[in-house]
């Protein structure tokens, strides 16, 4: 799936709003109002700036949100001199800086808005998103990717005894297509004829290394390599790199935040449950340059040794 | 005994996806993914709340029977979209994951 061709030219398309953060698009130069401030101040703000969303904050946290929507309102209603404490919307949808771009773009068919504001990690207000800025940093990137596109055209070689290798590329927090890869993965194998036990321990190793992809890495690609008596996975990413390798192959030792761990994700059972499948295990990281796991699953049924 | 004829007998509502004529011996509870990956018997019933997609693609790879919802989750339409696909019957309950995994043990008379 990363092997660009020119026959996956839409998938170019799909990888690129996986790939790119809502940071990458979000307009940072934010113009914002305070709730003591009047509607009719915040009337001029969106006319001088030629915006149609003001977000209201306390300091860098974001306490609502008026729109134009609320000043047509306001106007009609003839509260447009109140401040905008009482008239701001308070539910507010937001999205986080990290998160895959592809996401905005499902918020924007779902909800309906004109903007979402944008939080960082703290959960401070860090920039505000449009679907115009979506559209704008979506083209410039492709006319990015157009130009590599080109040089990515060379054939690809032959492995030896290789039955069946495909490779993956996985992004940070596309949940929208986690257990694509390993279910990929299980389903060919499967029709390869590998014998069940030893499938659900391909299936789980490749599961927990897509999952680790996703929820910590900064993307990165899952290689599966299918021979006669055994199959390797590899799981290869760009960073962040694991700080302490003891730890992190300790059960129950995880760094997911809570957002993770309400989705039922970082358990701290990840690597560990790939240890365990696996007949060879091999890890090695470095902080600020990325993480291989390696893991070789052999075919007893086959004639592959244990 | 048959996944369906338990699912009456304790009052399971189904919610989509999959066979339910299978013989269910065991389950698993669990509300993490990788604890679920890493232990539940291949063929037992997950008994859990996390009620998303991923719960689904879980299920599928460590080759799990069915998914009970517990304390009235509900299930989102990409996840029964996933069950559908993947053939996985997702069940919804009442019930807390304790009271809904004792009365599943108690019912297969598990020691």
């Amino acid at each position: 799936m990363t092997n660009f061709s020119l026959d996956s030219s839409p998938s170019v398309v799909l990888e690129l709003t996986l790939r790119l953060k809502i940071r990458d698009v979000m307009t940072t130069q934010l113009i914002t109002a305070e709730k003591k401030d009047s509607l009719r101040h915040i009337q001029q703000l969106m006319k001088v700036n030629r915006i149609t969303g003001v977000p209201i904050v306390e300091g860098k946290r974001l306490v609502g949100l008026i729109s134009v929507d609320d000043i047509i309102q306001a106007l009609d209603g003839g509260f447009i001199e109140e401040a905008c404490e009482g008239r701001m919307s308070r539910q507010l949808i937001v999205l986080e800086d990290d998160m895959p771009l592809s996401l905005g773009i499902s918020y924007f068919e779902k909800y309906h808005f004109g903007r979402f504001p944008v939080l960082n990690k703290d959960s401070e207000l860090v920039g505000i998103v449009s679907s115009r800025d979506i559209l704008t940093g979506l083209l410039v990137e492709m006319n990015k990717e157009m130009e590599q596109l080109e040089e990515k055209l060379s054939p690809q070689k032959e492995v030896g005894t290789t039955i069946y290798s495909r490779e993956f590329s996985l992004h940070k927090f596309d949940f929208e297509h986690a257990g694509t890869a390993s279910g990929t993965i299980k389903m060919e194998l499967k029709e390869k004829g590998l014998d069940p036990k030893t499938l659900r321990r391909v299936a789980v190793a490749s599961y927990e290394m897509e999952m680790n992809l996703i929820v910590h890495s900064l993307g990165g690609t899952l290689k599966v390599t299918h021979m006669p008596r055994q199959t390797v996975l590899e799981a290869r990413d760009v960073g962040p790199g694991i700080e302490d390798l003891e730890k992190a192959l300790t059960e129950g030792w995880s760094t997911a935040n809570d957002w993770i761990r309400s989705l039922g994700f970082g358990a701290g059972m990840g690597l560990p449950n790939i240890k365990r499948v696996s007949d060879d295990f091999h890890i090695e990281s470095e902080v600020g340059k990325g993480t291989l796991v390696r893991s070789v699953i052999r075919h007893p049924e086959l004639g592959g040794e244990v | 005994m048959k996944l369906s004829e338990i699912a009456e007998k304790l009052g399971w509502k189904k919610l989509g996806g999959g066979d339910s004529a299978l013989d269910i011996g065991q389950g698993f509870t669990s509300d993490l993914l990788s604890d679920v990956m890493g232990n539940a018997p291949a063929d037992s019933v997950f008994i859990t709340i996390q009620a998303h997609k991923n719960t689904v693609a879980v299920a599928s790879l460590a080759g799990l029977a069915a998914i009970v919802l517990c304390s009235n989750r509900l299930a989102p339409p990409d996840m029964l979209e996933a069950a559908k696909q993947e053939d996985i019957p997702v069940y919804q309950t009442a019930e807390n994951q304790f009271w809904a995994s004792y009365h599943l043990g108690r019912l297969l008379d598990l020691p």
